[in-house]
């Protein structure tokens, strides 16, 4: 089932259009790197995909209702935020929500997803941590640890590398791909082309309020392109350990 | 502005200390005004209207306070619509070239000293605290209006009223008095006098207190007077007042005792008393 | 462990409960108290018991359930632990409209007037707080909005009481700002519980929304939580709730920061079971906080909010230091 499916999909802000003609259905597997300069509108066109900003035109997520979609996708905005000093368990157990019924305690296979996530973003050791006395990339990792527990078929991440050492950008790319290994959608804003080119199984890139390019890495990261939307020159090349994209100078 | 007398007597110590320089000050004066009775008198304070306004040669009385045109605290509208009002202001005060002003004890002093500075006349009277001192202030008020005989009348018929009123008897009903705040007032004020005189024992010594205070309703209730008086209710709403119909005391009086009204006639020392200790002695039977 | 907190705060109410209906001026014998409160021997013992002593006892609660519930869902609401009813000018603004109320003779005309009108000055308060705050408030925001809302509700409520014909009003601004359960009757808790009650009620179903809002609005709401229903249910709740409390018993400030503050800690800083914890928290600080003004100053009508703020005014300062790093 195609959980992301934007059709003639627009946003305005004011009189003018931030996004329009937005055609861009993500597939079960996948793993999209949406990438875009600052203010292409990567997080609008996320934000309003799910529902969250006013559109007009068609997106599958954005129609149903607002139970129905907190089982569908996982949704990790930018802003870190914590507002308690809530444990990591229980931070994470928050992404179980969807799956309970009023009042209803979390059951054996909440438990499970809980772990799961947990264990796959190396949390294991931080169950009773005081999620908001975690170091920032710390904090991070559990925030997506909370969006895996939702366990839905599609996950959206709004630059969810940004602020974490290269170990752990590296460590959250994988858990990102093998996510979409598994059989999810996974769709993630990035700024870092080389990480979205060595994991992403497919780049779309926004610029002036349309999709510039759509596709393969290798196919989407090409001189021109990276000129006329990045004004950069970068060293494109496929290595065994896949496609490589390293900026070189502005142009 | 006096509101009650239970507002007024909750200072009662501080006032009769005051009220020792004054009769002092009050002797001085009484000496130099010999010239001639004062020919523009101003009142500022209700009670002060009310003994002015009984004992005045027309047209000797050009003033009085706003208050005594209030239907709910002025025992003399009828007569008081007949003034014109003042706001009890030095300033407005002044401008009426008074040659005497009649002030209360708790006029504000900053008024009275300001119009004495301007060279103005200003007697503070006290405030009366017993029926027996009644007589006397009306003499003294007709003293300064140079109206002594008027004053001997009205003073003598007082005394003979209320002798006649006042109620001997060995067993007193008990009553309580309740304002608003739970105040009440104990002996040496005029509240008490007056329902001494109509027959009744005030509940307030029972529990000890003197002058005024407050009285917790707990307490009252407990003590199962035989007579509520309530304190007057003004228009508006305070929850100052609101004690006055609390359901205890509503339910006290539905299933135990009477109730009678504290109201202007209550206020001030001057005849209309007579009234109050009438209209108490009546509710007690 | 919150199943012990709550049986602690539980057994707390009830000494308290029973405390408050045993104090006052009376002097009654617990013997005589309760014959007289539950089989109704003595005319003055039953009086004293059920007219004067139980409805301030049961006030107490209720009302410290109120604000100390109310103060549990603005805070998650607006996840900031500064957030409070009294110091945002919502027990102000509800005790603006109660005083204009009673003034107006509105309150006297209609049985539920007197709530209602407080509950409407509470509901504009709460609504122009959380406009002004909005999803990305700061701390300092939120402050200076309830300075402002705080200022200008207790200034109308001064002018409406010095325009009153009645003698006593003006000198009712104290209870107005600083609250007092002294001689309140059945009838002020017939006129308080409903509209507690029902903001209870509300606010308590929506424990998962404000779990979920720990990790923010966007986040909130990808988790299926309706912000835009959330916050009519906030605003009209803790209206009715505050409004209510405000309207009999004047405005107690810091409850509702002092209580969730204490107990976030045993209830894990979950907002949903704080909200619970909370309200009976409040309970428990009331009903001591009002036997205190009892025992301390017998004779004279001490005010609650005296007390709650000597309590929560340090409290307050002490979370503007600890919050001034991060959101200031």
């Amino acid at each position: 089932m195609t959980e992301f499916a934007l059709t003639d999909f627009a946003v305005a802000r004011g009189p003018c259009d931030v996004l329009r003609d937005i055609n861009l259905t993500v597939g079960a597997g996948e793993f999209v790197g949406l990438l875009g300069p600052n203010g292409a509108g990567k997080t609008t066109l996320m934000r309003a995909a799910l529902g969250m900003m006013p559109h007009r035109g068609h997106s599958a997520l954005a129609a149903l209702s607002a139970r129905d979609r907190a089982r569908h996708v996982a949704w990790l905005p930018q802003a870190r935020e914590i507002g308690w000093p809530v444990s990591v368990a229980d931070l994470v157990t928050l992404g179980r929500l969807p799956h309970l019924a009023r009042g209803q305690k979390p059951g054996d296979a909440d438990r499970a997803a809980i772990e799961a996530a947990l264990a796959r973003m190396g949390l294991d050791g931080f169950r009773t941590r005081i999620a908001t006395q975690l170091s920032g990339g710390e904090q991070a990792r559990v925030l997506i640890a909370r969006a895996l527990a939702q366990d839905t078929p599609l996950l959206m991440a709004d630059e969810p590398a940004a602020g974490l050492d290269p170990a752990h950008q590296l460590g959250l790319m994988d858990t990102l791909a093998a996510e979409a290994t598994r059989g999810r959608s996974v769709i993630a804003s990035l700024h870092d082309l080389g990480l979205a080119a060595r994991y992403c199984t497919r780049l779309v890139v926004l610029w002036q309020g349309g999709i510039a390019a759509d596709g393969p890495p290798q196919d989407v990261l090409t001189p021109d392109l990276l000129a006329r939307v990045f004004q950069i020159r970068a060293h494109v090349q496929q290595t065994e350990d896949g496609p490589i994209c390293q900026p070189l100078g502005v142009v | 502005m006096q509101i009650s007398a239970p507002l007024a007597e909750h200072s009662t110590l501080a006032f009769r200390r005051a009220s020792k320089a004054l009769a002092a000050a009050l002797a001085l004066w009484a000496g130099a005004a010999a010239a001639g009775p004062p020919e523009r008198v101003v009142s500022i304070n209700l009670c002060t209207d009310q003994l002015a306004m009984l004992l005045a040669e027309p047209g000797q009385l050009v003033s009085i306070s706003r208050i005594s045109h209030d239907p709910n605290v002025s025992v003399m509208l009828d007569e008081a619509l007949g003034y014109p009002v003042n706001h009890g202001q030095a300033e407005e005060v002044f401008r009426l070239s008074p040659d005497l002003v009649l002030a209360g004890q708790f006029t504000s002093s900053y008024t009275v000293g300001l119009l004495r500075r301007l060279g103005v006349e200003v007697v503070q009277l006290p405030i009366i605290h017993a029926l027996d001192d009644i007589p006397g202030a009306i003499r003294e008020v007709g003293r300064l209006l140079g109206r002594e005989d008027r004053a001997d009348t009205v003073a003598a018929q007082f005394e003979h009223d209320l002798a006649a009123l006042r109620a001997d008897l060995d067993t007193r009903p008990r009553a309580a008095l309740h304002y608003a705040n739970n105040y009440t007032s104990g002996d040496k004020s005029l509240a008490n006098d007056i329902l001494t005189a109509a027959g009744f024992a005030n509940i307030a010594l029972e529990a000890g207190l003197s002058g005024g205070g407050t009285l917790p309703m707990e307490r009252l209730v407990m003590l199962m007077p035989d007579l509520i008086i309530s304190g007057q209710q003004y228009p508006g709403a305070s929850r100052s007042e609101a004690v006055l119909t609390h359901p205890a005391m509503n339910a006290l009086r539905d299933r135990h005792a009477g109730s009678a009204l504290s109201d202007a006639e209550w206020v001030c020392g001057t005849p209309a008393v007579l009234r109050a200790i009438a209209r108490l002695q009546e509710a007690g039977q | 462990m919150t199943r012990a907190l709550a049986l602690v705060l539980v057994a707390l109410i009830v000494a308290l409960f029973a405390l408050s209906l045993l104090i006052g001026p009376a002097g009654l014998s617990p013997a005589t108290s309760l014959a007289a409160l539950i089989r109704g021997e003595g005319l003055a013992e039953t009086l004293v018991m059920r007219e004067i002593r139980l409805p301030r006892a049961i006030l107490a609660a209720i009302i410290g359930a109120a604000l100390g519930l109310a103060g549990a869902a603005m805070q998650g609401y607006l996840r900031n632990p500064l957030a409070e009813p009294g110091l945002l000018g919502v027990s102000g603004s509800a005790a603006l409209g109660a005083v204009i109320a009673l003034q107006t003779g509105f309150a006297a005309q209609f049985a539920l007037g007197l709530p209602f009108a407080a509950l409407i000055g509470a509901v504009l308060a709460v609504g122009l707080i959380i406009a002004l705050a909005g999803p990305r408030g700061g701390a300092l925001t939120l402050i200076l909005a309830g300075i402002a809302v705080s200022a200008l509700a207790g200034a109308f409520t001064a002018l409406v009481l010095n325009l009153s014909p009645n003698p006593f009003a003006a000198s009712e601004i104290m209870f107005w700002m600083m609250g007092s359960l002294a001689d309140r009757s059945m009838t002020h808790v017939w006129l308080a519980a409903p509209f507690i009650v029902l903001g209870a009620v509300v606010l308590l179903a929506q424990g998962r929304a404000f779990d979920a809002l720990t990790l923010g609005e966007d986040s909130a709401a990808s988790l299926g939580v309706n912000l835009s229903r959330l916050r009519l249910m906030l605003v009209l709740a803790v209206a009715s709730m505050v409004g209510a409390a405000t309207a009999v018993a004047g405005a107690v400030g810091f409850v509702g920061l002092v209580v969730p503050h204490i107990l976030r800690p045993f209830v894990r800083a979950r907002p949903s079971s704080l909200l619970w914890a909370s309200a009976l928290g409040g309970a428990v600080l009331v009903l001591a906080a009002d036997i205190a003004v009892r025992v301390v100053l017998p004779d004279r009508d001490l005010k609650l909010g005296v007390l709650t703020a000597i309590v929560g005014a340090p409290l307050f300062l002490h979370l503007v230091f600890k919050t001034r790093g991060q959101a200031l």
